[in-house]
Order: structure tokens, then sequence, then C-alpha cells
């Protein structure tokens, strides 16, 4: 049984079809890039997954640990290991981060049927994570993502995940906006929570991100489908001639207005 | 989240119950329907009231006859019949001594219900507690030990026989009897309240409260508090209110009045969560109410801070006179409206001393069809020398059906003064809702935690149990508001 399994796929937000029918799966201990050029549906998919209201699926399924995945509300999927780190991190005024952090791992262990941990225990747990993305300590007692910046909210995701430890983590352009340290730090973070047992879907547009998060399966996506998906070698043959020739390929129109991204 | 979704969740949170909507069944002995010279002198006579006091009701009265009530705040009502209200109601079985062993056992139920239990457990908590029940005071708890520092804690009735001096002086001195539309009828018609009194160098152990409950049905309420701490005295005191569901209006009018001379320090602070009427608007209390504390001596500081869920129209504005030099006000602020509340509230920090310095931190949480209105007023007399104000004004807005107003003045007549003014309206984001359920957090526990990070900068000035209670409350006037 595949972790993931989307079949057919179509959703899309006041009656405009974004995905227009997308096929993938997912195993354990696999590693997935979604590529595509600006308002392919790469971040309506990953929105979907994690469960954003404003989008209506219109066909298709998806399974996840071999259950309906559309059919469970977002606060579930998230209990259920199902991760989805920001591409724009939301701020929550006057809410620490580590308030809100102990609040979401523990209503996750709570679904699992753990105890919760208490402040002294959360905080011999957020010590060890926190190596993970290098993050500063002073980040933690701040509102959530409240005047971060554009890296330190990218780092912040990670971290987040690194404490909440998903088995489906989906990184949606969490390049973007962040320098070449900041870049390797993230990454790095990223491939060192990575297990067998757990799988991550890293969207992005560029390839760069996968020089350091090295993917085993590369998907393009196109006006909302999938229109090819090969190994690593593929996101490098995209660096390199960027999306036009897949266009040609694939005889996708070219310069449609981009729906949604 | 579809707009759908969102509606849906503000109705949940709104479907949620009043839960101290009960009515204790109790004889009352009411005064007849109306208001004339002759209920007054009824009001004075039943409470042995000597003439001065009548005198100064019956000239409040002469004055309120001249006075229309105030127009210019932003809510809408019914008229209000003044001569259709009962204006004094007391239980029949109105203990004497005030001591808890007379107090009706009926009574007693009643604030253990409310989660006030003024029995000896309570004791344990610290909390010297002064219960007004309709138009009197019927227990006070802690007094000996107070007195023994010479701190005197008593209903206002009991003040006026007991220390009728300290009451005389201290009456009207800062909210005079003539001062505005509802000021005036509560002085006319006053019928208890609290009287504290803090003598000089005395810090008060513990943290003194008046618990409101208003009881009998179409009957006002008119109490008046008065708390004076003398030079180098300081106070917390804590005010809570509560009244049974009815569909009619009901108006309560009361009075505030702090005054703190030379170092001393008063801290009230207010939770109020009268009924605000049902879902369409039908019944709830009036709130009209005036607050206002006089940092008279130097270096003296006095602090409002207030959480208010109930009533179905709030108006009031806890003000601060900073007349002695480096003397500071502060006001904190929450207020929620949702279905058809309405409120209007704020403050006014008038600087008279030198180096006088005041804070106004406002978060309005609009919900339903609720309308809530910051107004606001900083005025800087001329030899107010390097006066110092900071204004903070926030507005949250659950759902599209409900309103947010700022109305702030500023007057400045020094040069040297400076006043700074932030104000922000933001709208609970569905992205922030859908962060924390991404997080695993469900949408109940998200919207209680982002009203509450909101709130954040008023709720830490709260005495910690109230803080709790406050969060609590906040939890219950809002729950599911928000998808």
């Amino acid at each position: 049984m595949s972790l993931l399994e989307v079949k057919d796929l179509h959703a899309g937000v006041n009656g405009n079809e974004i995905l227009t029918g997308i096929s993938l799966s997912v195993e354990a201990g696999e590693v997935h890039a979604i590529m595509g050029p600006n308002g392919s549906g790469k971040s309506t998919l990953a929105g979907v997954l994690a469960g954003r209201e404003s989008y209506v699926v219109t066909r298709g399924e998806v399974r996840y640990q071999g259950k309906d995945l559309l059919a469970m509300a977002p606060e579930e999927r998230a209990r259920e290991g199902l991760f989805l780190a920001f591409q724009y991190p939301v701020e929550i005024p006057g809410v620490s981060n580590m308030y809100f952090l102990k609040a979401a791992l523990n209503a996750i262990r709570k679904h699992r049927g753990e105890d919760e941990l208490d402040a002294i225990e959360f905080i011999a747990l957020v010590k060890k994570r926190m190596a993970f993305v290098d993050i500063d300590e002073s980040l933690l007692q701040r509102p959530v993502n409240e005047g971060f910046s554009g890296g330190e909210k990218k780092r912040n995701e990670i971290f987040q995940m690194a404490v909440l430890e998903p088995r489906l983590a989906i990184l949606d352009e969490t390049d973007s906006g962040l320098d070449i340290d900041a870049l390797r730090i993230v990454a790095e973070g990223v491939n060192k929570l990575h297990a067998k047992d757990k799988a991550v879907v890293v969207v992005t547009h560029y390839q760069r991100l996968l020089n350091y998060i090295v993917p085993d399966v590369v998907h393009v996506l196109m006006d909302g489908r999938i229109v090819k998906s090969g190994g690593r070698e593929l996101a490098l043959k995209l660096e390199e001639k960027g999306y036009d020739w897949l266009r040609d390929e694939a005889g996708v129109a070219q310069a449609q207005e981009p729906a949604r991204s | 989240m579809s707009t759908e979704t969102n509606t849906n969740t503000i109705e949940e949170f709104a479907n949620r119950e009043y839960k101290y909507g009960f009515v204790t069944d109790i004889e009352a002995d009411a005064a007849p329907r109306g208001l004339s010279e002759e209920i007054i002198r009824f009001i004075s006579t039943k409470k042995a009231e000597p003439a001065w006091l009548l005198e100064w009701r019956l000239k409040a009265y002469g004055h309120w006859k001249t006075m229309a009530e105030p127009m210019w705040p932003n809510i809408t009502h019914e008229p209000i019949d003044y001569q259709n209200m009962i204006y004094y109601s007391a239980p029949k079985r109105a203990p004497k001594t005030q001591s808890l062993s007379d107090v009706d056992p009926e009574l007693l139920k009643t604030y253990t219900k409310l989660g006030i239990s003024l029995g000896e457990q309570e004791r344990l908590s610290g909390v010297a507690v002064d219960a007004v029940f309709d138009s009197v005071s019927v227990a006070t708890t802690f007094k000996e030990k107070l007195s023994e520092l010479g701190i005197v804690f008593c209903s206002f009735s009991e003040a006026v026989r007991e220390h009728p001096d300290l009451v005389r002086k201290y009456l009207g001195s800062v909210v005079p009897p003539g001062d505005n539309f509802f000021a005036a009828l509560n002085a006319a018609v006053f019928s208890d309240g609290s009287f504290c009194f803090i003598p000089k160098g005395v810090r008060c152990p513990m943290e003194l409260s008046t618990y409101f409950r208003i009881n009998a049905a179409e009957t006002g309420q008119f109490e008046r508090t008065l708390i004076v701490a003398e030079e180098g005295a300081s106070v917390s005191y804590l005010e809570g209110c509560t009244a049974p569901m009815r569909d009619t209006n009901q108006l309560h009018a009361a009075v505030v009045e702090l005054v703190a001379l030379e170092n001393a320090r008063i801290k009230y602070s207010t939770v109020q969560n009268w009924y605000p009427g049902d879902k369409e608007g039908k019944g709830g209390i009036y709130n009209f109410v005036t607050k206002r504390g006089k940092c008279a001596g130097a270096n003296s500081r006095i602090s409002w801070t207030q959480v208010e869920t109930g009533s179905a129209i709030t108006w009031k504005y806890p003000s601060v006179l900073l007349i002695g030099d480096n003397s500071v006000g502060e006001f904190y602020s929450v207020a929620v409206t949702n279905n058809r509340q309405q409120a209007d509230t704020g403050t006014k920090m008038i600087h008279i001393g030198r180096n006088t310095k005041s804070t106004i931190v406002s978060k309005g949480i609009s919900a339903g069809h609720g309308q809530n209105s910051y107004r606001g007023l900083v005025e800087v007399k001329r030899n107010a020398v390097n006066a110092r104000n900071f204004s903070q004004c926030d507005s949250l807005l659950l759902g599209d059906t409900c309103g947010a107003h700022t109305f702030p003045y500023i007057e400045v007549k020094n040069t040297s003064a400076i006043v700074e003014h932030e104000a922000s309206t933001s709208k609970i984001g569905e992205d922030q809702i859908f962060y924390c359920r991404q997080r695993g957090l469900s949408t109940e526990d998200a919207v209680n935690m982002i009203v509450n990070g909101f709130c954040k900068e008023v709720f830490r000035e709260l005495p910690m149990e109230f803080a709790v209670e406050a969060q609590k409350l906040l939890g219950v006037s809002l729950e599911g508001s928000v998808g």
C-alpha cells in the first residue's frame, strides 16, 4: 500500500478547474519533487492535500495510509501525520511560538493515544529539535511568525516539522525567499528528519533545492496535470532547458494565463 | 475556508447559552414603579439616611430633570421609559449585620451557583467580597481582618452610617451629581454599592472585590462605588457582574469614583458579564456607567482594566484625571460584542499636572451582528508640561456582519506633550485558522488561541485568577464564532 495515492484528481476554486486530473503515488521512504511553471497548479495540489477548504474537489480520490484523505478535516489530516510547510507562513500575534507548537504537538499526541507532554518534557524535546534547523532560541518565545524575516519563517516551518515528526511532509516552495546558506540549513534539516517510514513531497519552481534534497521521483506539472515524471535527471534537464520543450512535447497551450499558483 | 463555513461556525458561537441566566426566587421589598421626589424620599427613608444625603439626592434629581439622554453614542435602542421602571428592590430578609450567618440561604446558594462562594472555604482564596444583590449589599467577607489594618471595606449604606465624614468628604468629588445624565440619575436613586478606604501607608493585603447581581425583573440597578487610597496606600479591586435572562431590557446605571492621594495606587479590574440579550437582541442589560478616577496627589497611579463581554448595550468610559505631578493613568480594555450587542466604550485621560503619563490599550472584538465602538479622549491641559500618552486601539472582526468603529479625540494645549495613537483593524483570517488546523488544532481551539493572543496585552494586566476567568469567558462568548 502506498503512503499516498492520488487518482485522477480534479479540483478548482470558484468554478475554475485548476487541477485537471492528477495521478501519483508516493511510497514510504521516498522523496518526490513536484516542479512546474508558475500557475501550473503546484500550490493548489499542496493545498488540496492539506485540506484548504477554498478548493473544491470535483473528481478523483486521494488515499493516505489507506484512508480517504478528502473525507478528513484539515486537523484530522495533521493529526494523522500530514504536514504542510507553508509557502507563506501565517502570523498569529500574541501567541508564542512555543505555546502554539506545544498545543499542536499535544493535539497530535492525544489523537495517537499518547500522553500529552508537560512544559518541562516539551522544552527538553524542543532543545533537541532546535539543532536540526539551527533556529535561534529567541524566535521560540516570540509570537508565531510575527516580525520574522522570510528566512526565519521558513526555518520555523521546518522546525515545527522537526517537533511534530510527520509521516508525510509537503514542502510548498520552501526554497523561495531563502538565501543559499539558509537553503542549505533547511535542506539538511529535512534530510536529517527523513526516514524509511516517512515521505517528503517537495513542491518547487527551481531545481536548486533539489541539489540538497535529492528526489527519487520528479514530476512536472503543467496546466493542472502531470506531463512528465522521471528521476533526478529530469530536474537537471528542466534547469538547463526550461519548461518550453515539455510544453511542445505535451501539446500544452502556451501563454495561457496562470489560473492560480 | 468558504464563507458558508465561516457563517456556520459563527452561528455556533452565537448559540452558546448564557449560563448565569437563572432567577433566584426570593421575596423582594420593592418601591412602586416610576421616579419622583417621593420615590427618592422613599429610598432614603428605607436606608435611614441622614438629611444631607437626601438633600444631595434631591439636588441631583433636580439637575437630572433638566438633562437629556446623550444622543452622541454610536448605539441604537428603543427609548427608555424612566417612569415605567422600579428604582429600588431588596431581598426581604436583608441581613442587618452583613455577617454570613445572617444571609438568606437562597442568596448564598445563588452566589455559590455563580461560582462565588461567600462561605468559609473561600476564605482560603484570599479575596474579600462584597456581594450586591439587586439594590443592596448582602454580605461582605473578611471585614474584621481588614479593619485591623484600618481598611474600611463595606457596603455603601453601611459606610454612610459608620463613616459619614469620609463619605461626605469624597462622595461626588470625582463624578459630581450633575456630571452627565446617567450619573445624575444614579446620584438621585443609587441604592447601595461598595465603599473602600485604605488609610495612609497601608497596602491592602488581599484583592477586594464586589460582585453585582441583578435579580428582580423590571428593576434598574444603580450602585455606587467609592474607593479612596490615602497617601502611599495601594489596593487592587475587582468587580464582577451577572444578571438573569429576561426578555425585557434592564437598566444598569452605576457610578464608580476612585481617589488616589500622593503616592497611592489603585488598580480596578472589571469582568462584566451582564446578560447580553438573546440572538435577536431581545432583552439584556443596558449598561450605562460612569467610572472615573482622580490622581489627586503627586506620583499617584490609577489603572482600569476591563473585560466587557456582556450587556445588550455598553456605554462607559473609565477615565483618569491626572492632577498630581508625575501621576499615571492606564486603561486596558477588551470589549466583545456578539449577536446584537452594541458597545460604545473607551476612556478619557485628562492631563493636568506636570510629567503626567497615560497608556490606553483597547481591544475590540466583534462577531455576529455586534457593533463595537472605541471612543476616547486624550486631553493635555495648558499647564501639563511633559505629558505623555500612548494609545493603541485594535479591532478584530469575526465574520462579515459585525462592525468596528474608532472615535479618538485628542486635544493638546501644551507643546511639550507627546501623544501617540496607533490603531489597527483585522479580521480573523481563514489563513490563520487553516494554519492552526494544519498543525492539528480544532477550529475552536484555533479561534480561542487567536482571540486570546489578540487580547494578551490586556489579560496580563488582570490579577491571575481573573485572567483565567476572563479567558474562559471570552471562549464562552465567542465559541465557534469563526471558521
